[in-house]
């Protein structure tokens, strides 16, 4: 199941996706963070949609694979302070969340 | 759940064509039955099916009596038609569509929002100001879009009984029945009467035409989540007849005999509605809607000696496609109208049949940063049989600049050709001689109407006690480049239809406060001012018929649901409306009218989800206008006059009702 799933994404990766769909989990409690994540996953050139959803955590994506990846995005949410799929924010941009979005950390 | 979820959205994507920003207001099943997003870019107000049960009664028209940005009032003292106003502009300045398709215009204007029976409707969405461009060029004060019961989401069986004190009937009848996952219909039969002749002012006429409307609508839609696709198909079957005048009259012996005076008004209506979308599976973002509608709208009518008649034959089609530039926050609808009318008109015999066609194109650009900013920015050019080529521009701006609180700016321009006969029938009810300019040529002879209107407006949301409240205000301002005014002033024996030579505006001021006080306890109230200034042929003088000020409230009051659904609710309006402008009369009047104040209230019981029982009062403290009809005792005279109207006729009204669904 596992190795078909990563066949899949290999196969699609080597297609280039124009409008591929992603969902990854990115950690947050509020509506404010849910303005963060999403504007933070908007401005990586390539993100042409960005949803999150305050209750399952969830980020669906659609994103040009011509431009951009999901570990770029990732990894700009991190850089804004949220844990997003295995990339983790640093401590200090954790710190800087507004006191209402410190969302609990998974170890 | 996934595929409930993309046919959910798919539905959103379609009943919202392309004006995501303007109109996207997601209906949810809250308790609030008047929503205004503050994240919505548009003066946008959201009114659910809850808030239109509040009315007594049941049409559109008769739906805005609990809303502040829409004023009713009577039109004349004998067809007993609402008209509406928004910004202190009557409805033809207004774009009134049935799911983004224009529904009352030309011919239907007088009477076309009783056409839409209450129950039909899942909601309405009322946007002051410029509006979207996507639907057309014509609208200057405001939009008005119902959405009515979806197929695919309606229950299987509604029935709706209605009776009030002033002899009228009402049932409506709603079957439903899902055919497979895809397809679904829903027959709506509506059916409303007035036998018992009523004369309550003993002016020995009808204070309530008599009549009858039997209203028919047949729905299917298709929904097709996992292709995308989506269609509605409408038929429509209307069939109204009224007749009013002296109690005594009888059309079979009385008609043109000039002895006892008398009207009818018959009118017949067919639609044929389709609308098809799609949304690409792979890109949610991108969406391309078509809708045609086909429409046939017959009114016969005479009033005394005044024969009227109209027939529109109309065309109206709309292809949009919408997108994104990059990402969702820059997204755009762009696409064609085409519109035919054919109009075959007649005014006392005289032939003042024509057709007008246009065909146009449109591009809105909406940016939303996601936060606190959001633009919406149309532009449309039209080519018109009539109204020449011309481009429409309109922009809405929304930024919330701290915590819950919005201030919206909007702009734009409409154009229009008045139907100023089928528009402003209130002239049929007298006998004022009716005069149109020197100028005479063509249909009317007259100029397009040009309006440019500009918005501001402040919305907070807070809590007092820990209860939420919110408070705001807006101002605009309707300025007419050109404008075919009504002269009610000239003479008391006439009325004129004049293109514009001098200045005329609307300046509007609203003040909101809404609160919670207690649970289950909200509180709603409105205070506005009209400064309305036209240069009339032969003085400047305000706007006749038009409150300066009003003053709204609406206190509504429910019970705990219990388990079984079991509910109480109260409802009780109070309406204050200032003196107003009177026209020039043949019989002299006071130059003002007084203000005067009526209350409306509602008590309903929900026995369970399937039974609701309601009973309620109009016009509780019995306001009624003294002499609604100038010259009553001779009708056939130079001084009758009907169409002088500021405040109710008919007194107190009760009135009893009952819902019953099966779900």
């Amino acid at each position: 199941m596992l190795v078909a799933l990563f066949g899949m994404a290999a196969n699609a990766q080597e297609k280039k996706n124009r409008n591929a769909k992603y969902s990854t989990e990115v950690n947050g409690n509020c509506d404010q963070c849910k303005k963060r994540i999403e504007k933070a996953a908007l401005s990586v050139p390539g993100v042409k949609s960005a949803v999150w959803d305050m209750e399952t955590r969830q980020l669906s994506l659609i994103v040009n694979e011509e431009k951009t990846s999901l570990e770029s995005v990732e990894n700009a949410i991190a850089k804004v302070g949220h844990d997003a799929g295995d990339k983790k924010a640093t401590a200090s941009d954790y710190e800087n969340l507004h006191s209402c979005c410190k969302y609990d950390r998974k170890p | 759940m996934r595929l409930l979820l993309s046919a959910l959205l798919l539905m959103v994507a379609l009943s919202l064509s392309a004006q995501d920003t303007l109109q996207t207001v997601k209906v949810q099943s809250n308790s609030r039955s008047l929503k205004k997003s503050l994240s919505v870019t548009a003066n946008t107000t959201v009114m659910t099916s809850k808030e239109l049960l509040k009315a007594a009664c049941c049409n559109l028209a008769e739906s805005f009596e609990t809303n502040p940005s829409i004023d009713v009032n009577f039109s004349d003292a004998l067809t007993g038609t609402k008209q509406v106003r928004m910004l202190g502009l009557t409805s033809p300045y207004l774009m009134i569509t049935e799911e983004n398709i224009p529904s009352v215009r030309g011919a239907s204007q007088a009477y076309g929002l009783t056409f839409t029976p209450g129950t039909w409707i899942e909601s309405i969405q009322i946007t002051k100001g410029a509006g979207s461009v996507v639907n057309g060029y014509e609208s200057i004060s405001g939009q008005i879009n119902t959405e009515l019961l979806k197929p695919a989401n309606d229950i299987p069986f509604f029935l709706n009984v209605y009776g009030s004190t002033d002899a009228r009937f009402e049932i409506n009848t709603h079957l439903n029945h899902k055919l497979s996952d895809k397809w679904a219909t829903s027959l709506f039969v509506h059916g409303n009467s007035r036998l018992v002749k009523n004369d309550m002012n003993d002016d020995g006429f009808l204070d309530n035409p008599i009549g009858n409307q039997i209203n028919v609508m047949n729905r299917w839609q298709y929904t097709n989540a996992e292709k995308g696709w989506v269609g509605f198909v409408n038929f429509r079957f209307m069939n109204d007849e009224k007749q009013t005048g002296e109690i005594d009259y009888l059309p079979s012996r009385d008609k043109f005999n000039g002895q006892i005076w008398g009207s009818e008004i018959n009118t017949k209506r067919y639609d044929l509605a389709t609308k098809i979308g799609y949304v690409f599976p792979d890109m949610p973002f991108q969406s391309i809607g078509f809708q045609n509608a086909l429409t046939y709208h017959d009114q016969d009518s005479y009033f005394g000696f005044r024969r009227y008649d109209i027939a529109q034959t109309s065309y109206y089609s709309n292809l949009i496609f919408s997108s994104i530039i990059s990402n969702t926050m820059h997204k755009f609808a762009t696409g064609l109208n085409f519109a035919y009318d054919n109009y075959q008109e007649s005014v006392f015999g005289a032939d003042l049949g024509r057709a007008d066609n246009s065909i146009g194109g449109f591009f809105e650009y909406t940016y939303d940063n996601t936060d606190n900013f959001s633009l919406v920015a149309g532009i449309r050019a039209d080519n018109h049989n009539r109204l020449g080529a011309f481009i429409t521009p309109r922009l809405h701006m929304r930024y919330n600049p701290w915590k819950d609180a919005a201030i919206r700016l909007s702009g734009g321009r409409g154009k229009r050709a008045a139907n100023i006969f089928a528009e402003n029938q209130q002239i049929f009810a007298g006998n004022r001689a009716i005069d149109w300019g020197a100028g005479f040529k063509g249909p009317y002879g007259m100029k397009p109407e040009i309006a440019w209107n500009y918005g501001l407006s402040f919305n907070q949301k807070f809590f007092i006690f820990g209860k939420p409240a919110d408070a705001g205000f807006d101002l605009y301002r309707t300025d007419f480049q050109n404008q075919v005014y009504v002269d009610w002033y000239a003479s008391g024996n006439a009325v004129g239809f004049y293109n514009l030579t001098g200045k005329s505006y609307v300046n509007s001021v609203q003040v909101d406060f809404n609160y919670e006080v207690v649970k289950h306890l909200n509180l709603r109230s409105a205070y506005k001012y009209y400064d309305t200034f036209t240069e009339y042929s032969l003085e400047s003088a305000e706007r006749p018929l038009t409150p300066r000020h009003r003053f709204f409230t609406n206190l509504e009051y429910a019970t705990h649901i219990l388990e079984k659904g079991q509910r109480w609710k109260f409802d009780a309006t109070w309406n204050w409306t200032g003196t107003q402008s009177l026209p020039n009369t043949a019989i002299a009047i006071p130059e003002r009218s007084p203000a005067f104040s009526v209350v409306n209230a509602q008590v309903t019981r929900t026995f369970s989800s399937v039974l609701e029982v309601y009973v309620g009062g109009e016009n509780l403290t019995n306001y009624k206008q003294k002499n609604p009809i100038l010259g009553a005792d001779d009708p056939f005279g130079q001084n009758f006059d009907a169409s002088v109207v500021y405040a109710p006729i008919f007194g107190q009204m009760f009135y009893a009702g009952l819902r019953f669904k099966i779900k």
